[in-house]
């Protein structure tokens, strides 16, 4: 089973097998996604000339890393993160700005991933969730407030809600319920679990505080 | 309509870094044109193949068209400002209240984020049968899907309907009336400004547009002069929906108010016709008159005078009607303790 973690050093599960994300990862990686990178990225192959309005390899920033990526034109952002960079943790939902599933930060500010340009966030610096936790895997207090709470059912939503809150108390580190719900307002929740969602999110604000 | 999933057509991409590169750019490719400010409005009309520009000209470059600032005793916005800047800049919470309330209300939190003052201005009609790609009036056909025996038209006009059945649905555009902005727009050939109240436009003027704008021009910033400047404010939306969600109707007031006694006003309605309506005839009726129930009355009357409702939105009568009797109240909302 090693083998199939694709050169990747710190597998998410220790034991050496292979998680199913790992695996889809290391598939994007190693470029052989037919079924599903051909499929949205077909539009390169019958693509229109490029016409002299900049270049198609740019570097975006993200996670504290300069990444060099070759970026169609009418790319999202959230196209990029999952199928180009493998950054599979911001979830795709609506693709219509209308559920917050795929809320980064831009420059420290929520935004929906499903609806930038990845061309417009040339020298903007760009965290998704998997950009949270420290480099030895300590969680940011957020996500430890969510584990601590229980916060989530299914957790589809999570990674966009999570991003939404860390983005928010950057503004507001001190907010009380009501405006925390107006602060992830822009995020919906299927299991519609937003009580305990928002337990988990004053609580992951009660750590940052204490952080 | 199936939502599609999977990557927009290909279009070329243009980052102008200037003003008169993008104007250039403009000129050159005419029709095949697209502008896109924050992108929110733009993104679904893309991602739907509704409109399949060859061009798209992305504004966010170009540094000065974004930020407020002080002009004389009022403030100057950049049509690139974002809904979340102009919340929380100080002189527009200070000075201009209303504006502050009708931004906030806008959308959710990561589109505030996101999305330009100017482009709530100039936001596409939200008729769904237009935004389905039916080939309607607005889309240049010559039928409204939304004014016939069973079509679904609760969020449609009761005012001003011309053919074309469509409400402007932005949340900001009644406060601009109301303060009396002045809409800057440049194109290659120069610059004129427009009063907000003349930047909408009706289907009996132009059918395919909501605003004046014409091909080649861009709105550049937004002047709101002091006259109004910390006058009494109300602003109320009513919409399905807290977040995300377009108002059925909202309304944006301004008043000199001495003692008991209105001195004068300005009251807009939007969502009720093509084009934000300023109530004028309301204004000019509670001016000198005094702030009581009587007028408050009398002029949510007069301000649905001649409203002519389609099937499925009478409601919005008694909505619009009681938006200005409390309008004229004044006092609370309810915003501030329920946002």
């Amino acid at each position: 089973m090693s083998d199939m973690d694709m050169g990747h050093t710190a597998p998410e599960t220790p034991r050496g097998g292979a998680s199913r994300r790992d695996f889809i990862k290391g598939v994007i990686a190693a470029g052989a996604a037919v079924s599903t990178s051909a499929y949205l990225f077909r539009t390169s192959i019958a693509g229109q000339p490029a016409t002299g309005a900049g270049e198609r390899l740019i570097s975006i920033t993200v996670n504290g890393q300069v990444r060099r990526v070759d970026v169609l034109k009418q790319e999202t952002l959230a196209m990029t993160l999952r199928y180009k960079l493998g950054l599979t943790g911001t979830k795709l939902g609506c693709d219509r700005a209308e559920c917050g599933a795929c809320t980064v930060l831009v420059d420290d500010v929520p935004h929906y991933a499903c609806s930038m340009l990845t061309h417009t966030l040339r020298n903007r610096k760009v965290q998704t969730i998997e950009g949270l936790a420290a480099p030895d895997g300590t969680l940011h207090p957020v996500q430890q407030g969510v584990v601590a709470e229980q916060g989530f059912q299914c957790a589809f939503c999570m990674p966009g809600f999570v991003m939404a809150t860390v983005g928010f108390l950057k503004t507001n580190p001190n907010p009380t319920r009501q405006e925390l719900a107006h602060g992830v307002s822009g995020n919906l929740c299927r299991c519609q679990d937003y009580d305990k969602i928002l337990t988990a999110l004053m609580k992951g604000a009660e750590l940052s505080r204490g952080a | 309509m199936a939502v599609i999933h999977d990557m927009m057509p290909a279009f070329e991409l243009f980052q102008p870094a200037s003003l008169d590169d993008a104007l250039g750019l403009l000129d050159r490719h005419g029709a095949d044109a697209w502008v896109m400010a924050g992108g929110l409005d733009s993104f679904d009309w893309l991602k739907d193949r509704i409109r399949k520009p060859a061009v798209v000209v992305e504004l966010g470059a170009i540094d000065g068209l974004r930020g407020v600032k002080a002009a004389g005793d009022g403030i100057e916005i950049g049509a690139m400002t974002t809904l979340t800047e102009v919340v929380t800049n100080p002189l527009v919470r200070e000075k201009f209240g209303v504006l502050f309330q009708g931004a906030e209300a806008a959308a959710s939190p990561q589109i505030r984020n996101q999305g330009t003052i100017g482009g709530n201005l100039s936001q596409d009609a939200r008729c769904w049968y237009y935004r389905a790609g039916w080939s309607c009036y607005r889309a240049g056909g010559n039928v409204c899907y939304a004014d016939t025996p069973t079509a679904v038209n609760r969020e449609h006009a009761i005012f001003g309907a011309d053919r074309c059945v469509a409400v402007n649905p932005s949340d900001t555009a009644p406060a601009m009336i109301a303060l009396d902005a002045k809409m800057v727009i440049r194109s290659s050939k120069g610059e004129r400004i427009v009063d907000a109240q003349d930047y909408f436009v009706g289907p009996g003027t132009d059918i395919t547009r909501l605003t004046t704008l014409q091909p080649g021009e861009l709105l550049t910033a937004i002047r709101i002069p002091g006259t109004w400047a910390g006058a009494e404010f109300y602003t109320e939306k009513v919409a399905d929906r807290k977040v995300w969600d377009f108002p059925l109707v909202n309304i944006a007031s301004a008043m000199k108010v001495n003692g008991s006694t209105i001195e004068r006003a300005r009251i807009v309605v939007n969502a009720v016709a093509a084009q934000p309506m300023r109530l004028e005839a309301v204004e000019q009726f509670v001016a000198g008159k005094p702030r009581n129930e009587e007028t408050a009355n009398a002029a949510g009357e007069l301000a649905v005078r001649g409203a002519v409702p389609l099937a499925h939105n009478a409601y919005k009568i008694p909505l619009m009607r009681n938006l200005v009797k409390r309008a004229i109240r004044g006092g609370d909302n309810g915003w501030a303790s329920t946002s």
